[in-house]
């Protein structure tokens, strides 16, 4: 196969990513967008074998046992994950792909003349500053994701841990990546290389464990983005524009994601990225109970007799109901409640779950139609018609706090305006403070009812009561 | 007057090809729905594991030295965590997709 016809199907591969992100506009287009982005994956694979095939028997026989154990794995994960566990395991590819680009630019140090880079000690300077770029953003991703993973699956807590002059450290680290990689282009030298591993992975780990477990959503799709920018500098050492191009794209879509995230949480970048954000606000939050207010009390029988009667409902979801898996009751009671002629709606914040577009895939997998759930600008300015604001697990994303009053720590985050529906019901454990730890006003407004209990029970039993 | 032949750095087209791409990336992903960011991560993972194209080049070199010998086995790991990564993604994403449903009537 010449050169020109492989750079050709790489580009081919490369517009095939292009349009599987692009089939992503709309639920009905998405699952062709997916076929294409497998069509681009064989066509790159293919195209690699077809011109730089394995050099002898043995290679080949790595290279189909390596493709036969990745598939295996990968294939029974993805058939056996819980859609609940979705964050931790796109945090755990992030950091595959992080330790993949790690081990490229390893393989493409050890042996450059298989790369055309060089001959080994003697590398060209330019490919050392792609490869030295891909392989620390790389490390930092891996290690970084795997911080993120422990947290999200709560195998480590998921408290901000911060660490005495971490700024300075982290400085420290950073300024010392760029030593040795300014060396490593000079010189060439294996140590160089191993180190800059060394310290990535080490500013992977710090730049993670201070940030809380409120801002996962934001650190998750950071790492994306960093798995991106990883591929697009080993693209840029192997000259592949498959995998420059799709670097690029993962790249700006982790980055938009995160803008996103940011903006749905009122919180700036920078602010996540120093982390510390959900350690002192509790503290805050019990402060401001100093009079005990009354909240109104119902029972399930009172909230199915309500809603029979309404003649819309909007359910806020949060991911409190994702954890007491009442997903499938709740779709239950939105069932019955449209039979009896009620509209029913679903209302999402962006930050409903414990990552973007979480929650619409929880409802989606209880059979919820994805056109009676809105985001949050294309429904907030409905409540106002509604007769019930049906919330339940969710909490913060609901506090009026956030556009009354200027002292409160979530003051300006774009919040779910139920209190201004007729009657707002709210499923909740206790009366205590949400995930941030901020007192909710609503609870005690006289056209609140508070339903205590499991949310998944409590759903049940209003479900029975119709 | 004689025209000297002005190669350009293979670099610079390489770089071409990356801007653009970002700004392809801006635009198609602002336009993916709020209710496919999900998916959208999982399938931007799957596509990042192109970086399996560099694991078959490594894994695949010709054994000679004992730098090639160490690439192989780079590569070779480096094969399987794409590999996970491609099928993990892709099959998740599209276990994800089925699920998405309009209103049935």
């Amino acid at each position: 196969m010449s050169a020109n016809l492989s750079a050709f199907l790489y580009l081919v591969a490369g517009v095939l990513f292009i349009l599987s992100l692009r089939g992503l506009s709309s639920p009905a287009s998405s699952r062709q967008g997916n076929l294409f982005g497998m069509i681009g994956m064989a066509i790159a694979v293919a195209t690699t074998l077809a011109n730089h095939p394995p050099a002898d028997g043995l290679a080949w026989v790595l290279v189909i046992v390596g493709i036969a154990i990745g598939a295996v794995i990968g294939a029974v994960i993805a058939r056996r994950v819980p859609m609940t566990s979705m964050p931790e395991l796109v945090a755990a590819f992030h950091s595959l792909v992080g330790m993949a680009a790690v081990l490229v630019a390893a393989g493409a140090f050890y042996a450059p003349e298989a790369f055309d880079i060089g001959t080994p000690g003697n590398i060209h300077p330019q490919s050392l500053v792609e490869m030295s770029l891909g392989v620390a953003i790389g490390a930092l991703t891996f290690t970084g994701s795997v911080i993120a993973f422990l947290k999200l699956s709560a195998r480590m807590s998921g408290a901000p841990i911060i660490l005495p002059g971490r700024h300075i450290i982290n400085i420290a680290i950073a300024v010392a990546l760029v030593f040795f990689i300014v060396r490593l282009v000079l010189t060439g030298g294996a140590i160089d290389f191993w180190l800059i591993v060394i310290l990535a992975l080490a500013l992977g780990v710090l730049m993670i464990i201070p940030i809380g477990g409120a801002d996962m959503p934001v650190v998750i799709s950071m790492l994306n983005s960093y798995s991106g920018w990883a591929a697009a500098g080993i693209g840029f050492t192997l000259g592949n524009s498959a995998l420059i191009i799709t670097g690029a794209l993962v790249g700006s879509s982790g980055a938009i994601l995160s803008y996103i995230m940011c903006h749905a949480m009122n919180r700036s970048f920078i602010s996540v990225i120093l982390g510390g954000f959900g350690g002192e606000t509790a503290a805050a939050g019990g402060g401001a109970g100093g009079e005990q207010k009354p909240a109104k009390l119902g029972s399930a029988d009172d909230a199915a007799f309500i809603m029979k009667n309404a003649s819309k409902v909007i359910i806020v979801p949060g991911y409190g109901m994702a954890v007491a898996q009442a997903q499938h009751a709740l779709r239950e009671m939105a069932d019955i409640l449209k039979k009896e002629g009620v509209e029913v709606k679903y209302a999402i914040h962006p930050v409903a779950g414990r990552m973007p577009g979480h929650m619409n895939v929880l409802l989606a997998e209880a059979n919820v139609p994805y056109d009676e759930v809105f985001e949050l600008e294309d429904i907030n300015s409905e409540f106002a018609q509604a007769d019930i604001a049906f919330v339940i697990g969710a909490n913060d994303v609901t506090n009026p706090a956030a556009e009354e009053d200027k002292t409160s720590p979530i003051y300006g985050m774009p919040v779910l305006q139920v209190w201004k529906a007729g009657t707002v019901m709210f499923i909740k454990r206790s009366l205590a403070s949400g995930y941030a730890g901020i007192d909710n006003p609503l609870f005690y407004r006289d056209n609140t009812m508070m339903l205590l209990g499991d949310a998944k029970k409590v759903t049940e039993n209003i479900v029975k009561a119709m | 007057m004689e025209h000297a032949a002005q190669v350009v750095d293979p670099f610079i087209f390489r770089l071409s090809i990356f801007v653009l791409a970002v700004f392809v990336g801006y635009f198609v992903v602002w336009s993916v729905t709020p209710a496919l960011h999900t998916p959208l991560m999982s399938v931007t993972n799957a596509i990042s594991s192109v970086i399996v194209v560099g694991a078959l080049l490594a894994g695949g070199v010709a054994n000679v030295s004992s730098g090639s010998g160490w690439a192989r086995a780079f590569g070779f790991v480096a094969l399987i965590f794409a590999c996970i990564n491609i099928f993990g993604g892709f099959l998740v994403t599209q276990r994800m997709l089925a699920m998405y449903k309009k209103k049935s009537k």
